[in-house]
């Protein structure tokens, strides 16, 4: 029994530093390549003519051009990347201002039932959106707001709530009660207390929560499928126009899913140390 | 505050469980919604197509959530241990959940899967397989596939969190007292992990029961139909908003059920924040 459980001490202290660590490097580099490496492709697709992207064997070698890319611009790709912003940004805006009283009120200043009330907030993101579009598109047809970036804005609004007041409500409780105290006893009134002390140190947080709440309504595709039609239609419906106009030509494709995924892939990136803490809810630090 | 979340999140579940018990179809009847009772459930649980959108939203849902668990779980452990470039590996490892789904879908449609110019049957060539045509003959695969990919980094980042807070000296005291790798993990890293599973598989669940791109985009035929899209088709285009409604509810308790663990996991975390801040 002793023995058995001796030898595998050792072989630990050899993988740590020895040729098994070695491996186990090797074996994370490799799983980190493949999987990056459907994203690269699409990167590197998006570079070449449409001849060099669909042959067999790949080619990893080929002259590089940004015809692609000015085809994508061509064929319309302003309007959707400007409602997209436009819906995320707006959307965004209005989440954090909502959002922000509302976790003071849960954290700084707990109100009555605060327990239930961030439960109530939390079972609403799990309702799925496909059992409420119905009454959503009815309505919206009735209010005349199908298709138009108002109607996006709202939903993207209530859909990214929740998240953002549970996540704030997590960096607010974080905020000693000391400080928040002492600015009290300093003559600060509730204003100057929340601009001045609260709000400074809350701001990184503030930022990694829009920051996840734009990547959520920049690549929601459900409702902006179901509620847009022409004017509001955002960047994932400009893949799907995209396809539907020209086809399934690889290269064109590559280089429109690119721009579309762009700003994301910078936000997450930007974001990389607060994903997990926004994916958690909060939860986990 | 409050009000507009009740407003904006309830209001249509209620007007959705009132139009399951009404005959309303947008192209024939214009006088509005008809009240028939249960009718419209007897329907669609009488109806192969709807219990076949339910069987594969089942198989779908599990089959990604356990394939990115694993993978997720392979991940963290490995890239928790200290090498050179780790930052980048993770880095390159988070980059396909930030990636666009829609455009995910058609990558993987267009490019990864395609049976004459795809990656994975020139990968696989070597091996003496013949071109195959993944989403035509391996529909459902393919698309667990998809999102396995999509999803993976999400469990890894969570579980990574859960083994970067497990504390550095009960493991060097275990291996002191001799446990061996595989008992520390066995009876140290699992017990500590679990908390971070159960949140990660309830929120991935909640999150993949939903997917739709994948789906629409990639292999919109009956053998992956799941119950949102199948929802999707049966709301516009056959405009048949009763049965719909009907439908939207089933889904609603399917998900309220997964949600119900999920609220007990996020009370355990609620408590566990408190108790730290005390």
């Amino acid at each position: 029994m002793t023995a058995t459980a001796i030898r595998p001490r050792s072989r630990a202290r050899v993988r740590r530093r020895g040729v098994g660590g070695k491996l186990l490097t090797a074996l994370t580099w490799v799983l980190a390549v493949v999987m990056f490496f459907p994203f690269f492709w699409m990167v590197l697709s998006g570079f070449k003519p449409e001849a060099a992207a669909v042959t067999s064997p790949p080619q990893f070698f080929f002259q590089p051009t940004l015809d692609q890319f000015a085809i994508a611009f061509d064929n319309n790709f302003l309007p959707y990347f400007i409602n997209s912003v436009t819906a995320s940004v707006a959307s965004v805006l209005l989440v954090i201002a909502l959002a922000l009283p509302a976790a003071y009120a849960l954290a700084i200043r707990p109100i009555r039932k605060w327990r239930d009330v961030m439960f109530f907030l939390l079972t609403t993101r799990m309702l799925p959106i496909a059992g409420a579009i119905i009454p959503i598109y009815l309505i919206a047809n009735s209010l005349g707001i199908l298709d138009r970036i108002v109607t996006l804005v709202i939903l993207y609004t209530a859909m990214n709530l929740p998240l953002a007041v549970w996540l704030i409500r997590s960096f607010l409780i974080e905020i000693p009660m000391e400080v928040i105290e002492a600015s009290r006893v300093d003559g600060a009134n509730f204003f100057q207390q929340l601009t001045r002390v609260i709000l400074p140190m809350v701001a990184p947080g503030l930022a990694a929560t829009a920051l996840l709440c734009f990547i959520f309504s920049w690549n929601e595709f459900f409702l902006a499928r179901s509620l847009t039609s022409v004017d509001a239609q955002t960047v994932p419906l400009y893949l799907v126009s995209f396809i539907s106009t020209k086809g399934l030509f690889w290269a064109k494709l590559s280089a429109a899913s690119l721009l579309a995924t762009l700003p994301v892939v910078i936000a997450g990136l930007v974001a990389q140390k607060q994903l997990v803490r926004g994916l958690s809810l909060g939860a986990i630090k | 505050m409050m009000i507009v979340v009740l407003i904006v999140t309830q209001l249509p579940f209620l007007i959705t469980v009132y139009y399951s018990l009404t005959d309303w179809n947008l192209t024939t009847s214009s006088d509005g919604p008809v009240f028939v009772g249960f009718a419209n459930y007897v329907e669609i649980f009488s109806e192969p197509e709807f219990l076949q959108a339910a069987g594969n939203t089942v198989v779908m849902t599990v089959g990604a959530v356990v394939v990115s668990f694993l993978l997720g779980l392979g991940l963290a452990l490995l890239v928790n241990r200290e090498f050179f470039g780790r930052g980048i590996a993770r880095t390159l490892l988070i980059t396909p959940f930030l990636v666009l789904p829609a455009a995910t879908a058609l990558l993987w449609k267009t490019s990864m899967f395609s049976a004459s110019y795809g990656i994975i049957n020139w990968v696989l060539s070597p091996l003496g397989l013949g071109p195959i045509d993944w989403l035509g003959q391996f529909p459902m695969l393919s698309v667990i596939t998809i999102l396995s990919w999509q999803w993976t980094p999400f469990f890894m980042l969570i579980l990574l969190a859960g083994l970067q807070s497990e504390d550095p000296s009960i493991i060097e005291a275990a291996s002191v007292d001799g446990a061996g790798p595989f008992q520390r993990f066995r009876h140290l890293t699992v017990p500590h992990l679990r908390p971070y599973s159960e949140l990660g598989i309830v929120l991935g669940t909640i999150y993949i029961l939903q997917t739709f791109d994948a789906v629409y985009l990639a292999a919109p035929g009956s053998a992956t139909t799941n119950l949102p899209y199948y929802l999707y088709q049966r709301a516009f285009r056959g405009l048949e908003i009763g049965q719909a409604s009907a439908m939207a509810v089933v889904v609603l308790i399917v998900t309220l059920i997964i949600a119900s663990f999920g609220l007990r996991v996020a009370s355990g975390l609620l408590k566990d924040a408190e108790g730290k801040r005390k």
